[in-house]
């Protein structure tokens, strides 16, 4: 029997305000225990929530982005269930009118990646985070910190539109990098910032129903989550195929065994009563504010991508590499304001040499050793013949580890590049003269021995030559008074 | 009676209440009553009467998005049963 692979993602983003959703405690991430956590977000009693404006425009700059439907009367809600990280006994989100309706996204799909697929959203709904809980310290204690406790979300929730675990993590970065592109989100997956919920259920090919699913939670790499898709379906397709059932539940990833375990019984937590929170008043959002939002998009990743192609003329892949991240186009677009006319050189190194560096040290673009400034001067030194291209590389290690400006490290190193024609033309007439057997054998009709003779100037040169111009010179000099 | 005793039963757990036995009937009866009361409202014509989010006539006032509170820990740990190192704690949750 061959099996259908049905996906739905649940996204959710903190929003990078400087405040909580309903408090004015401290966003900051990594301070100490319960320290960013008033009486609001501790859930003591007497105490009101009070929408924090820059969340509503954040939300609503996301809807406008995928071409969602703006709520203009949202509404508030409780979500009841009981857990330690949740002080209130509830958590404010949106359940009815949420603020998103709609929208869809665009991915590439196929083995080569050349044809595109729409994914609808369901809605995008604002609610506060929970505190962290502590399981591993404490014998007899689970520890609360709930400094993340009101930080504002975005639930992003998809239709079970995907079909394999490959066009989840395609449709995962066009998101992670649209929020990073508005502005809204930091995309740290490792902070958490940024986590997604897998729905994954199969179905036999052709079926219009869906089967069971079961829920993958807090998946906080594209790595991981393709792989837990993967083996989460495979396990699908064993109990399915063995005679058995799927039973709805929720369940965790644990990535050193590579399989997923059940984590609860989703039945009675799924029990969350939701009421409109009579703390809240509906939201409205007037045309105006939605209008002005409209004009402060920003360039989003799909319009980016095409003007690299169209206007840079860059290939696709190249552009888009540079786009799906943000920092990494901000990057490449300072660099090559910088130098001018050389997009393609820049493309390269910040998707090469660059980006290794920051992988290896995981380091994001902004955080770079190398300054857009600095690797610029480095490219003018490639352009202009001092350095070649991997003598550059060399460069730009030394300048990755500290060790100056590219002028600095080409002078220090001594690795000038030796491109004056009459410099090169003495190299390669001393060589001519110390290999005469070799000379005649080529004069003789031996071409291969071409590459014997550039190999001896380069190593006479001590590697410094211009190639081309070695190339260009040698076969003039040796097809002389032949 | 529009409510049954495993309902109630049910709502009492979801909600963390105990409910001793010999006053689960007279709970039944009384929130079946509250909730019969409410099906006099489906004696009115409610279409195109969008449901009530809240009372008041009124919309959300936002907040500007700046910090102030600031760090109050100290105090607010006072009516804590049991801290540490700046944690809450609870009794081991066991996922």
């Amino acid at each position: 029997m061959s099996w259908e692979i049905v996906i739905g993602l649940e996204v959710h983003a903190q929003l990078a305000t400087r405040s909580k959703i309903f408090s004015g405690s401290s966003t900051t991430y990594g301070a100490e225990p319960n320290t960013q956590a008033s009486l609001v977000d501790l859930g003591f009693p007497g105490v009101l929530p009070v929408l924090n404006e820059e969340a509503v425009r954040m939300a609503v700059l996301f809807g406008l982005a995928v071409n969602a439907t703006i709520d203009q009367r949202s509404i508030f809600a409780r979500k009841n269930y009981f857990y330690p990280d949740l002080p209130k006994g509830y958590q404010i989100s949106q359940f009815e009118s949420p603020i998103v309706a709609g929208g869809e996204i665009t991915i590439d799909v196929g083995e080569d990646q050349k044809q595109t697929k729409t994914i609808h959203l369901t809605r995008a709904h604002l609610e506060e985070d929970a505190g962290k809980s502590m399981h591993e310290e404490f014998d007899k204690h689970t520890g609360i910190d709930l400094n993340r406790a009101g930080i504002p979300l975005l639930e992003i929730v998809s239709e079970p539109d995907m079909r394999s675990a490959r066009e989840a993590v395609a449709y995962l970065k066009k998101i992670h990098a649209l929020v990073q592109y508005l502005g809204i989100c930091d995309g740290n997956m490792q902070e958490g910032s940024f986590r997604c919920d897998a729905n994954v259920s199969i179905r036999p090919s052709g079926q219009k129903e869906l089967g069971t699913r079961t829920e993958l939670k807090n998946l906080n790499s594209f790595r991981f989550i393709e792989r837990a898709i993967n083996v989460e379906v495979e396990r699908h397709i064993d109990v399915i195929e063995s005679g058995n059932a799927i039973i709805q539940q929720t369940r965790l990833y644990d990535p050193d065994k590579n399989q997923t375990r059940a984590m609860r019984s989703k039945e009675e937590a799924n029990d969350y009563r939701y009421f409109p929170d009579p703390d809240l008043l509906p939201v409205v959002i007037e045309d105006a504010l939605i209008e002005q939002l409209r004009q402060q998009l920003p360039e989003l990743p799909d319009a980016r991508r095409t003007r690299y192609e169209n206007e840079l003329g860059l290939s696709s892949y190249d552009a888009e590499v540079l786009t799906n991240s943000k920092s990494h186009s901000d990057y490449f677009e300072a660099l090559c304001a910088t130098i001018g006319d050389q997009t393609k050189l820049c493309a390269n190194w910040v998707i090469g040499e660059l980006s290794a560096a920051l992988n290896k040290d995981g380091l994001d673009p902004q955080q770079s050793n190398v300054s857009p400034d600095a690797l610029a001067g480095l490219l003018a030194r490639i352009v202009d013949n001092t350095v070649s291209g991997s003598m550059a590389k060399d460069v730009f290690v030394a300048m990755w580890q500290g060790e100056g400006s590219a002028d600095d490290v080409i002078d220090a190193k001594g690795l000038r590049q030796i491109s004056d024609p009459e410099a090169i033309a003495t190299l390669i007439k001393q060589v001519m003269g110390n290999h005469p057997d070799q000379l005649g054998q080529y004069r003789d009709g031996k071409d291969k021995l071409f590459g014997f003779f550039v190999g001896k100037v380069m190593q006479a040169a001590g590697g410094k030559a211009n190639p081309a111009q070695v190339n260009q010179l040698l076969k003039t000099l040796l097809n002389e008074n032949s | 009676m529009s409510l049954t005793r495993e309902q109630v039963e049910k709502i009492a757990t979801l909600a963390r209440v105990e409910l001793a036995a010999d006053v689960t009937t007279e709970v039944t009866e009384n929130m079946s009553r509250i909730i019969d009361f409410f099906d006099t409202l489906n004696d009115v014509d409610t279409d195109g009467v969008a449901p009530m989010a809240h009372p008041l006539d009124m919309t959300q006032r936002l907040r500007a998005d700046e910090v102030s509170e600031h760090n109050e820990r100290d105090k607010f740990q006072q009516s804590s049963a049991q801290t540490e190192g700046g944690l809450y704690l609870v009794p081991k949750v066991i996922e």
